[in-house]
């Protein structure tokens, strides 16, 4: 434990602002997975312990687009596209026959999904760790704010999470597609009954799920290295979030990711190797007192 | 005496000689270490089939109680003050302890939130195990190998002896979970599982019981961990680790949960996998995952469950007159309906 280091870290303007750029970053990238963890549960009534494996692929489809186009928006799109495309193949194929089964039965799949794509991805790619490289765009000199410096992509990355976050939401809550969404969570006979394809909806709905791990993925190829079984941690780490800011809750998933990113980033400085304990036990701490979660309805 | 205790005990004294026997019979080094794997992770199994296929409890961070008594009895033998029979007992009462901390607050929550937080206090347990490095020897494990001294004339240094000591303590466990498997408590854990509500109303105190089955998942789990420890002579991070309980789960899909002896015939038939496996190819995962998806979608039960059904319907149809008999119980119902 460094406490005065972590003690001197909040007070001094630059460590902390270089501090809370890094923990932002963390947690918008936790928050797009976390997101789509949290759509998923929300609507399907499934937990998709799979989702880590989403977020690996958009990073590998991102990085190989990259190498072949040269153009990071082609990237960016080849990463959601191509989760989401395997999100809904997954979810038709595979998913969609174990719903209503026990948990037992759902993760068992979830988790053969996970060694067989792990092992796909390291016979295509390789088992050595690539790295992507920073976009020739995003190469200029890094913003100065009170004394402290923050890359140029770290705040495209920022805006481009706030800003899915935003489209996500309003999508929910504020068009006829969210509001047939929302009562297909509710009450699927009935809006099966309406004459609703509520298959396509589900398939639609796992699909745009993986498409927001795919795009996490995506933006995280240039600034994360890429190796088989990265998303593991990630899957854990959006578990955690999901758990603290209420399952099927998306303003709780952004409050809660920002909570453990900053967790990580002034953990890392306070308590080096406590960091993931630290992120555990919060969790704890939320499971024991709210259960439900931070904004979250369901009651556990 | 309960009915069929003599029975379990005869079954129980087989699985032992023909345990024993293996080895003398095919005297090949590998075929013990095999099966000690078995034993070690059939036992881990077992032990969270306790929980799983009996109270319908999915623990996703059953491997904690595994590392815990593998590091408890590695630490206390290094430190060279206790003996081998005195060090099991301390590691297997540390992990009743710690199962009993960690087992008050998991069992309050159910379902998915249940499985969550059982893997956040494994993880949590690793992330120590893994930080606190002068103690347990961080990621490289506890390094130096366990003494094994001699004690009341068994001398465990010896492979065939250390073998057969394993045998007889794995047996010895599993006559203990039959017990409770028949006893009046597993079958109040059976009425938990299916409909806990009416359990309450019938004045079973639920988060009692649950928590009691806890605690003994864990310490079996623990004997599971000393067996591997001593075995390998060595504890490492990896016993803590989700991947373990992930394994244990899938043997316990593999095998059956209905069947008793179910999740120790997955232990062994994913060894058997492992081992062929990664005898002709270096992509274990995919194959695994491949078997993996085919049992879970193909005989949408395991092995032994499946096996279990088959033979109780050939029974039903050459007796057709007879009342049929309970073909198998049924799964915890998913009160969601979907798709």
């Amino acid at each position: 434990m460094n406490l005065d280091v972590l003690a001197g870290c909040v007070t001094t303007a630059s460590c902390f602002v270089t501090q809370v750029s890094t923990g932002l970053i963390v947690g918008m990238l936790l928050f797009l997975v976390a997101s789509g963890l949290s759509l998923i549960f929300g609507v399907l009534g499934v937990v998709n312990f799979a989702h880590g494996v989403f977020y690996m692929l958009g990073a590998y489809f991102a990085f190989a687009a990259y190498e072949v186009t040269g153009s990071f928006i082609l990237a960016l799109l080849a990463g959601a596209a191509g989760a989401g495309l395997l999100g809904i193949v997954f979810e038709r194929f595979f998913m969609s026959r174990v719903y209503g089964r026990d948990l037992l039965m759902q993760l068992l799949v979830c988790y053969a999904a996970i060694l067989i794509c792990d092992d796909l991805v390291k016979i295509v790619f390789g088992a050595d760790y690539k790295l992507m490289g920073m976009p020739e765009s995003f190469a200029a000199a890094p913003v100065e704010v009170m004394g402290g410096f923050i890359p140029g992509y770290y705040i495209f990355m920022l805006a481009m999470a706030l800003g899915i976050g935003a489209v996500l939401w309003l999508g929910i809550n504020r068009t006829r597609l969210g509001k047939i969404i929302r009562a297909l969570a509710i009450n699927p006979q009935m809006v099966g009954a309406l004459g609703i394809n509520t298959r396509l909806l589900y398939a639609a709905v796992f699909g745009m799920g993986c498409v927001l791990a795919g795009t996490a993925g995506a933006l995280a190829a240039p600034v994360r290295t890429l190796t088989p079984g990265m998303g593991l941690s990630v899957l854990i780490e959006s578990f955690i979030v999901t758990v603290i800011g209420g399952m099927g809750s998306i303003p709780g998933a952004l409050v809660a990711a920002v909570l453990i990113g900053l967790t990580r980033a002034f953990g890392a400085i306070g308590f080096p190797l406590f960091t993931d304990g630290l992120m555990f036990a919060l969790m704890g701490l939320v499971l024991i007192l709210r259960p439900s979660g931070l904004l979250g309805t369901r009651t556990a | 005496m309960r009915t069929g205790l003599a029975r379990d005990l005869g079954i129980g004294l087989l699985c032992l000689v023909a345990l024993l026997a293996l080895p003398v019979l095919f005297p090949h080094p590998s075929l013990r270490d095999f099966l000690i794997y078995v034993i070690a992770y059939g036992l881990l199994a077992m032990s969270l089939n306790l929980l799983v296929g009996l109270t319908g409890l999915v623990s996703f961070g059953h491997a904690a109680y595994f590392a815990s008594g593998a590091y408890v009895f590695g630490l206390l033998m290094q430190g060279g003050a206790v003996s081998i029979p005195v060090a099991m007992l301390a590691a297997v009462g540390g992990t009743a302890l710690l199962a009993l901390v960690i087992g008050a607050i998991c069992v309050r929550l159910k379902e998915i939130y249940f499985s969550f937080i059982t893997l956040a206090f494994q993880m949590f347990i690793h992330s120590i195990i893994l930080t606190w490095v002068e103690l347990t020897g961080g990621d490289q494990g506890l390094r130096g190998g366990i003494p094994r001294p001699p004690f009341l004339g068994i001398d465990l240094g010896e492979a065939g002896t250390l073998y057969g000591f394993c045998a007889v303590v794995f047996v010895l466990c599993l006559l203990v979970m039959r017990q409770v498997w028949q006893s009046p408590f597993g079958y109040t854990l059976r009425m938990i599982r299916d409909n806990p509500a009416r359990a309450n109303f019938l004045g079973v105190d639920v988060v009692r019981m649950k928590l009691g089955v806890f605690v003994l998942a864990g310490i079996m789990a623990s004997v599971a961990g000393i067996i591997m420890a001593l075995f390998v002579s060595g504890a490492f991070p990896e016993f803590g680790f989700w991947t373990t309980s992930g394994e244990a789960i899938f043997m316990i899909m593999l095998g059956g949960t209905q069947v008793f002896l179910g999740p120790v015939i997955g232990a062994f038939l994913l060894q058997l996998l492992n081992h062929y496996v990664t005898i002709w190819t270096h992509h274990h995962g995919l194959v695994l995952g491949i078997v993996i998806l085919a049992i879970v979608l193909g005989l949408r039960r395991g092995v032994a469950d499946y096996a279990a059904a088959w033979l109780a319907e050939r029974r039903a149809a050459s007796r057709p007159a007879a009342v049929p008999g309970p073909a198998e119980t049924p799964a915890p119902a998913e009160t969601k309906a979907v798709g």
